[in-house]
């Protein structure tokens, strides 16, 4: 009889593709039955337009914007639950770290720009300098979160669980600031903006309706949400079929027994924040291409959000900060759209901040352990 | 980590300064001369620490009690005033340093006495200073205008002597604010609580900055102005008074200084409730299920502690004394806006409690005053030499680089979480128990054994 194995096609391909359009698809559902329903319930209270005609025309907009915003969240969450994982304890820093990569990426792009090599709009060069431009900044951020880890973090390990956290809040804020003192010196403004140039801006249509206008996708958003679906299924098959990965998942289920097992701890934990700057910084330059415009202290409510899309999931899983990030992202698109319509403007898209940290508080209630996650004691 | 030979050498000047009426002299003659010095140089930042380290000394030297609590008298009441109106730029950094002194004793009682830690501190000195401003504006009579838009003439909604009711009602509402948030975050442990404190601090500004619409309760980004003063009290505005502190200072008094000088005594009388009923906690029976808490929950529940009824305690205690001090603030600035309760002022009070010491009363003092001097003294005088830097033809040494040329973004004052962010850092590496570490907690971090003379343990072995 021959033994059934899992080909390695299917595992690092097959069902990590399989389990994001899972993902997408049932919160995608789930959100568009709720806000459809919502919008049938509330059709008498406006008189002027028909709310539901409105509600879905624009649904396809709103859930592909919620996707790509999303996968944004869901790269960065991965910083936040890697580091969990190993150390039990919420990496603050891992916003600038997003954001030193995002400012990397696009300031390597400005350079380009200025060196006249990024005119030409048409063929593979702007593809190709956009992955340039995510590796650098990948290259950065990793090496700037091991550093903080190596300087900040180390010499706390053991220490009561608080103290490190503060300490991760000292390092995001000296960041900031740091941040932002190399872009006035070297540049006089602290905004950094992605130089225009490819078709990113273009749109490709994908869908014709008889009457209407067509469902249309940004280059862009299609090139985000490549490249955060490529990166991390990256991950998924470092984390579950190389040897460094089975070391990380042995440090994060017991330190002490991994050490005794040989793993070289401190180097292992080193390699987890690598693994998690990097993939922090290629979402900072994702998320400048998606929202063109950075400064030093862009990364403080994606970084948050990113959090409680970690939490949501299940900190500390990688496949649960996948689904928080999916979920939070459209739940996020879904808020800021239609809370202003539903309450004909008295309550506008200012108040998706809001709905994130609501999110987090009622997780943090019913479900501490999130959506995915097993239940597990604190350690102390 | 205090080292044997940092206890001798601490102790050789001990005795050295404690000699005969040395200790008095020394006090005595610092409270002088900072005196002199400030009240001729007008915004020195020398000065104003000789003056400053009058306080400091008090708490060190050995001196009789009744001599410490007459010098702290005569500098409060006697000194501070006089001064202050003289060179007004001293009240304004004393008033600060006592508004965030209070601020920073009320974080303490949640985070150093309990171990919350509560990164939205800020939101319920919001709540203290809304209130006020809500009901103490012309706010309420125009809640249907868009913000802007208001007629000069709309009338205010209450005298001003109602502030003295909102300073109570500040406190209330803020403690039932603590309360409600507490209520369902804190079965939350550590870190979870941590963010979701900064999640509510962060919702409290939105709220601010968003209910202009649909009834214009905040005004929005702009903030409400004005804000009434409650009328002086007899004490301050009596003849006799006003003219020998003019004599005093060398100039008339105005009302407006009389109001500096007013609300300098009223924070400075918070200030004063806040340490007593913080020591006075401290020491009683839920001060000690607090320390409990702090340091093992699980065995806190075993020993019969009410876990969530103290949690809710402290919240609600911190949260009362934001509140009083927001409504202080509310009506010191007769305006607040949004902007004044970010997370980066939540930040800045946290950063005074861990740089004085996280449990320790002086040291939160002294915490608070170093960061509002380094922040509000040390970074603007950097700030004014920079741009007068600019404003002369020199150049940067080694490099060659115009100081003309530097960019004008680079404004030192603007570069507080710098500031804040190193200080957090370094402290908790090198002296996580702080400048003035709290007697327990001293021990606690340091593993100091009763034996003077033991090697202490290496602080990462100090607690799994």
């Amino acid at each position: 009889m021959r033994q059934f194995t899992i080909t390695p096609v299917y595992r690092y391909l097959l069902l990590p593709l399989g389990q994001m359009l899972v993902f997408i698809v049932g919160s995608g559902v789930v959100l568009s039955v709720f806000i459809v329903s919502m919008a049938y319930l509330l059709r008498s209270t406006v008189t002027d337009f028909d709310l539901v005609q409105r509600t879905l025309l624009i649904l396809p907009q709103v859930l592909l914007n919620g996707i790509t915003i999303g996968f944004v969240y869901a790269t960065i969450a991965l910083g936040y639950t890697m580091v969990y994982g190993v150390l039990e304890f919420i990496n603050f820093a891992h916003s600038e770290v997003f954001m030193v990569g995002g400012v990397v990426g696009v300031e390597l792009l400005s350079y380009l720009e200025a060196r006249g090599l990024l005119q030409d709009p048409a063929g593979p060069m702007p593809y190709v300098w956009i992955t340039v431009a995510v590796l650098f900044a990948m290259v950065a951020s990793g090496a700037l979160a091991t550093l903080i880890e190596r300087v900040a973090y180390r010499p706390l390990r053991g220490a009561p669980r608080l103290v490190p956290l503060i300490s991760a809040i000292g390092v995001s804020f000296f960041l900031q600031d740091a941040a932002r003192f190399i872009l006035s010196v070297t540049t006089g403004e602290f905004n950094v903006i992605i130089p225009v140039f490819g078709k990113f801006d273009d749109f490709v249509k994908i869908y014709q309706p008889a009457s209407g206008a067509p469902f249309q996708v940004q280059i862009k958003s299609l090139m985000v949400i490549g490249a955060a679906v490529a990166m991390l299924m990256g991950l998924n098959y470092l984390v579950n079929g190389t040897k460094i990965g089975k070391a990380i998942r042995a440090v994060a289920q017991d330190r002490a027994s991994a050490s005794l097992m040989g793993i070289n701890v401190n180097f292992i934990i080193g390699i987890t924040f690598l693994i998690g700057g990097a993939l922090g910084g290629a979402a900072g330059v994702l998320y400048a291409l998606k929202f063109t415009r950075l400064d030093p202290f862009v990364g403080f409510f994606p970084g948050l959000k990113a959090f409680t899309a970690a939490v949501l999931g299940g900190i500390g899983n990688l496949t649960g900060a996948l689904l928080g990030g999916l979920v939070l992202g459209l739940l996020e698109s879904f808020g800021g759209t239609y809370l202003s319509i539903f309450t004909n403007g008295a309550f506008g898209a200012e108040y998706k901040d809001i709905l994130a940290f609501a999110i987090l508080i009622l997780v943090l209630i019913f479900r501490p352990s999130g959506l995915l996650g097993k239940q597990v004691g604190q350690k102390a | 980590m205090t080292t044997s030979a940092g206890r001798n050498w601490r102790q050789t000047l001990g005795g050295w300064l404690n000699r005969g009426a040395l200790p008095y002299a020394l006090i005595f003659g610092v409270l002088i001369l900072g005196t002199y010095q400030v009240y001729e140089s007008p915004r020195s930042l020398m000065a104003f620490l000789i003056l400053m380290s009058t306080p400091v000394l008090v708490y060190y030297l050995r001196v009789k009690t009744w001599f410490k609590v007459a010098m702290l008298v005569a500098l409060a009441v006697g000194v501070i005033p006089v001064v202050g109106v003289r060179n007004i730029f001293y009240l304004e950094v004393v008033f600060q340093i006592c508004v965030f002194a209070a601020l920073a004793l009320g974080l303490n009682i949640v985070v150093g006495f309990a171990g919350l830690l509560d990164l939205g501190y800020v939101a319920f000195y919001a709540v203290g200073a809304y209130s006020w401003a809500i009901f103490g504006s012309k706010q309420l009579s125009i809640l249907h205008t868009v913000p802007g838009a208001a007629p000069a003439s709309a009338p205010f909604a209450l005298r001003p002597e109602w502030f003295w009711f909102f300073l109570f009602a500040g406190v209330a509402l803020a403690g039932l604010t603590g309360l409600l948030l507490g209520l369902p975050v804190l079965r939350l442990k550590g870190d979870y609580l941590a963010i979701v404190t900064l999640g509510f601090g962060e919702v409290i500004r939105v709220l601010a900055n968003n209910l202009d619409k649909p009834l214009n309760l905040t005004n929005g980004p702009q903030g409400i102005t004005p804000i009434q003063r409650p009328p002086l009290p007899p004490a301050f505005i009596m003849q006799p008074v006003e003219a020998w502190l003019g004599a005093l200072v060398g100039h008339p008094v105005t009302d407006a200084e009389m109001y500096n000088v007013f609300f300098y005594f009223m924070a400075l009388a918070v200030i004063l409730i806040v340490i007593l009923v913080a020591r006075r906690l401290d020491d009683s029976k839920l001060g000690r299920a607090w320390t409990a808490i702090r340091e093992d929950e699980t065995a806190a529940v075993a020993m019969g502690i009410p876990l969530v009824r103290a949690k809710l305690a402290a919240f609600a205690a911190g949260a009362s004394f934001a509140g009083c001090m927001g409504v202080l603030l509310a009506a010191n600035r007769t305006f607040v806006s949004p902007e004044s309760f970010s997370f980066l002022q939540s930040i800045g009070v946290l950063t005074m409690v861990i740089l004085g010491g996280v449990g320790s009363i002086p040291g939160v003092l002294v915490g608070a005053a170093v960061v509002v001097i380094l922040n509000i003294q040390v970074l603007q005088s950097l700030s004014s030499y920079l741009s007068q830097l600019r404003q002369s033809d020199a150049v940067i040494p080694l490099i060659n680089f115009p100081w003309k040329d530097l960019s004008t973004q680079l404004d030192p004052a603007k570069y507080q979480k710098f500031l804040f962010g190193i200080i957090l850092v370094v402290m908790m590496i090198f002296r996580p128990a702080g400048i003035i570490p709290a007697e327990r907690r001293k021990r606690e971090l340091a593993r100091e054994e009763p034996v003077e003379d033991e090697t202490p343990a290496p602080p990462d072995k100090a607690k799994a």
